[in-house]
């Protein structure tokens, strides 16, 4: 297989949390520009494994992890690799929308303050990027004239879309997402949909669902675990209709879960 | 069914009664604080009224309340002396009350937290004459053979010796603060890149805020109506300090050492009094602006 067409490749990867294992071997390919959604019931490990990819697992004093992650070609446990580097090019949006209690203009530009030298910084270039980011997930329109709002009084789905925009500006390759929809309502849950397919093709999107019917509409591939190993991995329509693990079907048919 | 009904009203009456001792309790502080307050009051009211002179109190260092020729009350140089050892304190306590609120709570593995939180709560625990004792051997020989100065007991030892009794006080409604800071701004932070330095300082301590404000507030309020130690410390001089080496006599301080000899409602007991309405006042500005603070935050 071609290097290229995977941002993410992970093989034998196994983590544990103090001395409860919570991912056996897990080896996947995860495919270039689309978006892969990860199912599976609750508590299998979808989560930790997304955690991973950008290494917030961390956080957690007992994790233990073994195997080997390679995004966009560079194994992330690398002595060399930049912790920094990494989290730039692989943005995170969270099951509970959670912009940072700022303006909504300072959650945008976040990111580039930190990581662009000050003097770089010019008020134009942040303009610049708030306004793109902000018109790429759609919230420009509505937001423009207050900007200087704090981002923790807007309405929820607005708060998600901007957890989004936020990373826009890092020009991220991979977006990973967890439940992103999981506090919003129909609406807003159609609009997020639609922004990641707008987003598809430019980023890499790996999302993690409950939601089956969500993963069906939005992703091109998609992943099934199981109580932390990766059962199947096919594409959408092909897990669906026609599953090659009994588990899966039984899965999907809602046998249990 | 009829037993049950009995339980039942029986356990009422339990949940009735001792929800009124609770109530009593939290009332009885209300009642305790305006009845000290207006105590204090009383006793200096009358010379408050009668023959005190507010200018002198505030602008003049001649503080001779038993001068056979002429007795004056300039309490200048007291209130400087209390406000040169808060200062100096609190110049101390901040950075290194803040600084370990943000170790504990940040950087800590948590079995060592445990322990360091015990210990903390330990030295909010030593009684301030012990504190005072400190100033009076350790810190006192420390001074002199440092800074060979002609006399340790001075505005540095009180000073030293007040920061360390604010530091507990700090550190822990410190770190309340932090912890209090959702941990989903965390994840956000570092899953953007941030270093934990730029974390703790571009969005925990903003979003902190008000709480660290009130931690500060609060050791304020502990060095400025702390008596004991700083009696014990400061050397008992009543002028306006040239430095840090220079010993000065605090508010606090003056109380506590002239109340005993001062004629009950004499002159000079009731401007004693006068100058507890002064602390009083002072502390009570400063700790209710650090409770407005913390009110702040909760209702955010
Ligand atoms: N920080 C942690 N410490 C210890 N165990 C953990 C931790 N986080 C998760 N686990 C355990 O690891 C397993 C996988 O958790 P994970 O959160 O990845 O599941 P999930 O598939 O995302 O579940 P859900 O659908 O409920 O979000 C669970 O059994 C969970 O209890
Ligand atoms: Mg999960």
């Amino acid at each position: 297989m071609n290097e290229n067409k995977h941002s993410i490749e992970t093989r034998a990867l196994s983590l544990w949390y103090g001395e409860f294992q919570a991912l056996y071997n897990v080896s996947v390919d995860i495919g270039h520009g689309l978006i892969t959604s990860l199912i599976g019931p609750s508590g299998c490990g979808k989560t930790t494994l997304l955690r991973c990819f950008n290494r917030v697992n961390e956080r957690y004093g007992n994790v233990k992890t073994s195997g080997e992650i390679r995004i966009l070609g560079k194994n992330i446990y690398d002595p060399d690799v930049e912790l920094i580097e990494l989290r730039k090019s692989v943005g995170m949006v969270f099951q509970r929308p959670n912009p940072l209690p700022i303006s909504v203009y300072e959650n945008v530009v976040f990111g580039l303050r930190l990581h662009t030298p000050a003097k770089e910084l010019t008020r134009a270039r942040l303009d610049e990027a708030v306004e793109e980011a902000l018109t790429d997930v759609g919230l420009w329109d509505d937001l423009k004239d207050r900007l200087k709002r704090k981002a923790t009084d807007l309405q929820l789905e607005q708060q998600q879309k901007l957890c989004i925009a936020r990373l826009l500006p890092l020009k991220p390759e991979i977006i990973l997402m967890d439940e992103p929809c999981s506090a919003l309502d129909v609406e807003a849950t159609r609009q997020i949909e639609e922004l990641m397919l707008e987003l598809a093709g430019r980023y890499t999107i790996v999302i993690v669902t409950h939601n089956m019917a969500q993963a069906r509409r939005v992703s091109h591939e998609c992943l099934f675990m199981l109580m932390g190993e990766l059962v199947e991995h096919s594409r959408t329509e092909d897990l669906f209709i026609n599953p090659a693990d009994s588990r899966t079907a039984d899965y999907i048919e809602g046998r249990f879960g | 069914m009829r037993l049950r009904e009995l339980v039942n009203s029986k356990e009422l009456l339990k949940e009735w009664m001792i929800e009124k001792l609770i109530w009593i309790c939290g009332i009885s502080a209300i009642f305790f604080v305006f009845g000290i307050f207006f105590f204090v009051f009383r006793e200096g009211a009358d010379y408050l009224l009668r023959g005190f002179k507010v200018t002198e109190f505030f602008t003049s260092i001649e503080w001779y309340p038993t001068s056979r020729t002429q007795v004056r009350y300039g309490a200048l140089a007291l209130i400087t002396g209390t406000f040169s050892v808060t200062l100096l304190a609190m110049f101390i306590a901040v950075p290194f009350g803040l600084g370990a609120a943000v170790f504990i709570s940040e950087f800590c593995p948590p079995r060592l937290r445990e322990s360091l939180k015990v210990i903390i709560e330990l030295l909010a625990a030593i009684p301030s004459v012990v504190w005072g004792f400190i100033g009076l051997t350790i810190m006192n020989s420390l001074i002199l053979n440092l800074f060979s100065a002609p006399i340790g007991l001075n505005v540095l030892n009180g000073g030293i010796i007040l920061a360390l009794m604010s530091v507990p006080i700090i550190v822990s409604i410190g770190e309340d603060a932090l912890k209090a800071v959702p941990d989903s701004y965390r994840e956000a932070s570092l899953a953007l890149g941030c270093t934990r330095w730029q974390m703790i300082f571009r969005v925990l301590v903003p979003a902190a805020r008000n709480g660290l404000l009130a931690a500060v507030l609060l050791g304020v309020g502990r060095a400025v109506g702390e008596t004991m130690a700083v009696l014990m410390a400061t050397g008992h001089s009543i002028r306006i300090p040239g430095g840090v080496l220079e010993p000065v006599r605090t508010l606090t301080a003056t109380i506590a050492a002239e109340l005993g000899e001062a004629p009950v409602h004499s002159d000079h007991y009731q401007v004693l009094f006068i100058i507890g309405i002064l602390l009083f006042s002072i502390t009570f500005v400063v700790n209710l602006t650090a409770d407005l603070v913390v009110r702040g935050i909760r209702r955010k």
